[in-house]
């Protein structure tokens, strides 16, 4: 399976975790010109429990959709991280919130962490848009699809009163990501 | 003119599908993990003159279903496991008039309101045998989310060819999942009609057989009028308890299907020329097998998958040929052993069958079936 990239977006139910995972494969699919599947995973209850988004992204044809071994992790809950890390790869990219992560999981990872749901709430100032400013990161961490049709697939995802908004949220949280990275 | 593509959910391509082959009526009730489809149908239907019904409960939708398509109107329903129970008793109603009309029915875990969200392929008995009685079953089992939207247009086809109910049954992930969809031009894939009576009203039966096994239909509102009941009938439509029309009557509705089976089966095969170990799969569960053949023919193991794109009629005949020449089956499945037991009962014992059941939720992934051809390679 080579060139296969997997990635998983985690965290509680209502933080928007699904729809990051779907901007992120429809830029590598519809405007990357690669393949994707996002899949996901997530309890009865409309908020809250702990949620997963998989995003596979391949060169060629994705057979299984769910993730193997997971080369980039996001997680923006405790719950989250403790449930979902543990199929890490060895190096892999761990990109965690620090105020709602406190407690990391063991292991060799590429850890970035910065305060994503307060620069949402703080900087951006719409808590809503912490999903967005964690794809951001993430398409900064990985580089697995590029920030032109990152962006663009945000855009196209959003109400247009809420562009800018979005726009702003998408390259703060990349940024921040770059500037964070160990 | 470069084709429209979209990347997003099977359910929402199956809707895509339904309205592609000409649907105009949606009536149901919503369920996890199926109610995408009954959300594009609100959206759509409208635009393009049809009606979309919210009802009060899943039989009350299967009734609607068979009164409108009597008009002469493709219908569709969908929904999940709890749901697929409560629709069976209007689901025989239908098999016995010759009603035509699709079920979309998305996989979750059961019994009972079991796993809303959890993943599972355990309706598939539920498919052939949910309803009591004998009669007919068509029941695809996609795999993508492009192979949801064809198969939804093939479930519309056969429903229509043959008179009879289809039942399409992706299982969660693949309905809840996102791939990217070329959507086909507007006369790229075969559109089929019932066909129309060629009588005049006075002179039509909605049972006569002299046109063959699946009779024409007329539409309700056309000025042609006929006898629709549950009750076994005769070829007017009235009601029968006549022992030689009952039998043949019986015959008739179960032959076809049955005598149609190569019409209606559709499978595909992967690295099957040399394979001795095969695995038979759908839905999601013949995606992990897919990524395990690969894994295995990299380690020297002949492996190859049997994928099954109609689970009923089943593909007996095939799988009998296939008992002859290879060493092993396996049959990974979201369930305790359902597919398992069919694909036993048609290889007259020519070849160990090896099951993996998962019913906790989770996927059966590539792992767990590579294991299993070391194990029984």
């Amino acid at each position: 399976m080579s060139g296969r990239y997997e990635l998983r977006f985690s965290g509680a139910g209502g933080q928007g975790l699904i729809l990051a995972g779907v901007i992120m494969a429809e830029a590598a699919s519809i405007y990357d010109g690669k393949q994707a599947v996002q899949s996901q995973s997530y309890g009865p209850e409309a908020r809250g429990g702990a949620s997963k988004s998989e995003v596979i992204i391949s060169d060629g044809p994705i057979d299984y959709p769910k993730a193997t071994v997971v080369d980039a992790l996001l997680a923006l809950t405790q719950e989250a991280c403790d449930k979902y890390s543990h199929d890490l790869k060895e190096g892999g990219i761990l990109l965690i919130d620090s105020d709602l992560v406190t407690k990391e999981p063991v292991g060799n990872f590429k850890v970035t962490k910065f305060n994503i749901t307060n620069t949402a709430k703080n900087e951006i100032g719409r808590e809503i848009v912490t999903n967005i400013v964690a794809l951001g990161a993430m398409v900064a961490l990985t580089g697995v699809i590029s920030k032109e049709s990152a962006e663009k697939a945000v855009l196209a995802r959003v109400p247009e009163a809420f562009l800018e908004l979005n726009k702003k949220a998408f390259n703060v949280g990349y940024e921040k990501a770059l500037a964070a990275q160990k | 003119m470069a084709k429209k593509v979209a990347f997003m959910q099977g359910n929402e391509a199956g809707a895509h599908g339904a309205l592609y082959a000409g649907c105009k009526f949606f009536a149901g009730y919503p369920i996890t993990p199926s109610t995408e489809v009954a959300e594009v149908m609100s959206a759509e239907l409208p635009k393009v003159g049809g009606k979309f019904i919210q009802m009060e409960d899943e039989i009350g939708a299967m009734a609607a279903l068979i009164g409108a398509s009597l008009t002469g109107t493709k219908a569709l329903t969908s929904t999940s496991g709890p749901g697929f129970s409560l629709k069976q008793e209007n689901i025989g109603y239908a098999c016995i008039t010759e009603v035509p009309c699709v079920i979309f029915n998305v996989m979750r875990g059961g019994p009972s309101t079991g796993m809303p969200t959890g993943p599972s392929q355990s309706d598939i008995m539920s498919a052939k045998w949910g309803t009591h009685g004998d009669h007919p079953a068509i029941c695809l089992v996609p795999a993508s989310v492009q192979e949801i939207f064809e198969e939804t247009v093939r479930a519309f086809n056969l429903s229509e060819k043959y008179r009879t109910p289809v039942t399409i049954m992706p299982d969660e992930i693949v309905a809840h999942m996102r791939e990217r969809i070329v959507f086909p031009e507007p006369g790229e894939l075969e559109v089929i009609n019932r066909t129309a009576p060629s009588v005049p009203p006075e002179k039509y039966k909605p049972y006569d057989t002299s046109f063959g096994d699946v009779p024409p239909l007329a539409a309700f509102g056309t000025n042609y009028r006929f006898h629709v009941t549950g009750l076994n009938k005769m070829e007017d439509g009235f009601p029968t308890t006549k022992a030689a029309i009952v039998q043949a009557e019986e015959e008739r509705q179960v032959r076809k299907v049955e005598a149609n089976a190569d019409d209606i089966i559709k499978y595909e095969e992967y690295l099957m020329d040399d394979a001795d170990i095969v695995v038979v799969a759908f839905g999601s569960t013949s995606r992990s097998a897919r990524f395990a053949v690969n894994e295995a023919r990299k380690q020297g193991i002949k492996a190859g998958l049997f994928r099954l794109i109609t689970f009923w009629p089943f593909p007996e005949k095939q799988l009998l040929a296939l008992s002859k020449k290879v060493k092993a089956f396996i049959t990974p499945e979201m369930n305790l052993g359902m597919c398992t037991g069919v694909v036993k009962g048609c290889i007259e014992g020519n070849a160990p069958v090896h099951g993996i059941f998962r019913v906790d939720g989770e996927p059966i992934n590539p792992g767990q079936i590579l294991d299993k051809m070391k194990e029984v390679k």
